[in-house]
């Protein structure tokens, strides 16, 4: 029995023959894997997608919220009445990040109102929480919502909100701002959403 | 006539272990005596697994895994195909049913103790079938591309979005998109109809070896193979599966069968708990519907992921909460390690045991209910207090089973 096992004590070159051949098997199974994990990625048909939009704000009235179709996702555009601008001071204790400090903006959105210009508001209707779209509740002190509710944006799948200039409030499961995609006028009335640079339209 | 036979059996016998394994996993599988209502589910779950497989195979024939064609291709499954209704129905049905009977089976090896030394593998492998099950009930309930397999899956999508660093592009490899899209519906058709089956049989199949080789727990939770028969080696409290279990089986079968075909046949919607009415309207990318939840069997997770509302630790209340859902789940499989009870069954557990599991069952109904709900801030408190007590019952487990006053177990089975 003793001297069956000692002969099949493996040599030490046998025992190396062994580890370079799974060494080699490992990488060759990388190798094959690649082209297959590489195959899942987003396809060169949904990289070239998603080109900027134009947007013509001419039949938008104060107080209206535009839905517009961007990559797939729904981006906002709502015209905010003098009232609806008035809120947004009252609120800056209540919200997370008042001055949008979180890169959840460009640059030249980065002020009180999160806005190009003060009225009108470009956010992606899609919650910073999980991707639910939000809905707008420009309804004051609506029983669901509570007494001190002045309007804003209300998540149904997990009860965050956020108020009219897209800032996120305390203590709801969103952890951050809606954000501002890039974007900017061609002229007074066309929005161009996907691109700020003029040029790319 | 017989002797023929017989020369076939040991034709084949020569060539394949036929008779061995009909007597090892059947006929001389030797199960304890006592087996009771609870000891139904796993056969249940194996016949609904078959029944997954069978109407699955038959959906797949009409189903176009197409986001401009899904939604109407399950329409036309529906009342064009003749009996299309009956089989996606008991393919719908079946699905909350397979949920319905391992959370039963799950909940039997909890009051038994059926996940204690020897069963730990056996225990971990059942783990392991929980989530591919629930992998394919996400994968399943994306393929009718209603507002709600759109939106249910953007939320879970959204998750993995969530983790630190390489979320985004794990995302994006997952959906083969930037967002949620046709690419994302035809591979999660493929997941649901090949990969995930492909695992699950694999598991079932390795479930069952597994249980074969340690043997079956009992209602006492007592090892029937440490009294055997000194001549025979059989143990005293066994008896042979076939025909005692298959009989008794058949007969939970039948009763299976008569629930089983009232669903399917006089309420396949379940009020909306199967089959949510906001999944008969097409998936809508710019608007999410004013009420989303998941399907009942995910409500319980689903309310411990969006409990977490406060930013702890340097880690906001978003990943908290996908963390937390996570764990709900995962937690599951340290059970065997949790449990420092001297006997395994509650029926020589002591009190602290049948109020600890009597408080998670209720947490987990309640939290259940909530998830069903939309989130309200009375709503949002309770969750937060039975998510506590939920995880409470694991991470206390170590605690209170070890001082909990047992009742010595028998030598033998009770009836």
């Amino acid at each position: 029995m003793a001297d069956i096992e000692k002969k099949q004590e493996m040599s030490s070159r046998r025992r190396f023959l062994i580890a370079v051949t799974s060494v080699g098997g490992a990488i060759a199974t990388a190798a094959v894997a690649t082209p297959f994990v590489m195959a899942m990625m987003p396809s060169e048909r949904a990289k070239a997608a998603g080109a900027p939009v134009e947007v013509d704000l001419s039949k938008l009235e104060p107080g209206m919220l535009l839905m517009v179709e961007w990559r797939g996702k729904v981006v906002w555009v709502l015209d905010r009445t003098p009232e609806m601008l008035a809120t947004l001071k009252t609120l800056d204790g209540q919200v997370a990040d008042p001055k949008s400090e979180k890169p959840q903006q460009p640059a030249y959105a980065q002020n009180e109102t999160r806005s190009i210009k003060p009225a009108i508001l470009v956010v992606e209707g899609v919650c910073t929480h999980l991707g639910c779209s939000p809905v707008f509740r420009k309804d004051i002190a609506p029983a669901d919502l509570g007494a001190d509710w002045l309007g804003g944006f209300f998540c149904p799948c997990h009860g965050s909100k956020f108020d009219l200039a897209g800032r996120v409030y305390k203590s709801v499961p969103a952890p951050t701002n809606l954000v501002v995609p890039p974007h900017t006028y061609l002229s007074d009335n066309l929005l161009l959403i996907g691109s700020d640079r003029k040029e790319s339209a | 006539m017989n002797k023929r036979l017989d020369s076939m059996r040991e034709w084949l016998d020569a060539r394949f272990p036929l008779t061995e394994t009909w007597k090892y996993h059947l006929a001389e599988y030797y199960a304890p005596k006592n087996f009771n209502f609870w000891y139904y589910f796993g056969s249940l779950a194996f016949l609904v697994l078959v029944n997954q497989l069978l109407t699955g195979i038959f959906l797949t024939m009409n189903y176009k895994p197409d986001a401009s064609m899904a939604f109407a291709s399950v329409e036309y499954i529906m009342r064009d195909v003749d009996f299309g209704w009956l089989i996606r129905y008991m393919h719908s049905t079946g699905a909350s049913m397979f949920f319905v009977v391992v959370y039963l089976h799950m909940f039997r090896g909890m009051m038994y103790g059926s996940y204690r030394k020897p069963r730990e593998l056996l225990w971990l492998i059942g783990m392991g079938i929980f989530f591919i099950l629930m992998m394919l009930a996400f994968t399943g309930y994306i393929l009718p591309w209603g507002q709600m397999s759109y939106w249910g899956a953007q939320v879970i999508i959204s998750m993995i979005g969530a983790i630190p660093v390489v979320g985004q592009t794990l995302s994006n490899w997952i959906l083969g998109d930037f967002m949620l899209s046709d690419a994302a519906l035809n591979r999660f058709f493929a997941y649901h109809v090949v990969t995930l089956p492909v695992v699950l049989v694999t598991l079932v199949f390795v479930h069952i070896v597994a249980l074969h080789e340690v043997g079956s727990n009992n209602p006492d939770g007592i090892e029937i193979k440490a009294n055997k028969d000194p001549v025979t080696h059989i143990p005293v409290d066994g008896i042979p599966f076939h025909p005692y279990y298959t009989v008794k089986d058949i007969f939970g079968v039948v009763g299976f069968l008569i629930v089983f075909c009232g669903i399917i046949f006089f309420m396949p919607e379940m009020g909306g708990y199967f089959l949510e009415y906001n999944n008969f309207v097409p998936a809508n990318t710019l608007q999410t519907p004013d009420h989303i939840a998941p399907v009942w069997y995910f409500t319980p997770y689903y309310s411990m992921l969006r409990a977490v509302t406060v930013n702890f630790l340097w880690i906001d209340a978003k990943l908290w909460g996908i963390v937390l859902m996570g764990a709900s789940v995962a937690i599951f499989a340290l059970l065997p390690w949790l449990d420092r009870s001297p006997v395994k069954s509650i029926r020589y557990k002591g009190p602290y045991f049948k109020i600890a599991l009597t408080l998670f069952v209720i947490s987990v109904f309640v939290l259940g209910w909530l998830g069903t709900k939309s989130p309200t801030p009375l709503y949002t408190l309770l969750a937060q207090i039975f998510t506590v007590i939920y995880f409470a019952f694991f991470i206390l487990m170590p605690w209170y089973s070890k001082i909990d006053k047992t009742k010595p177990e028998p030598t033998r089975v009770t009836e």
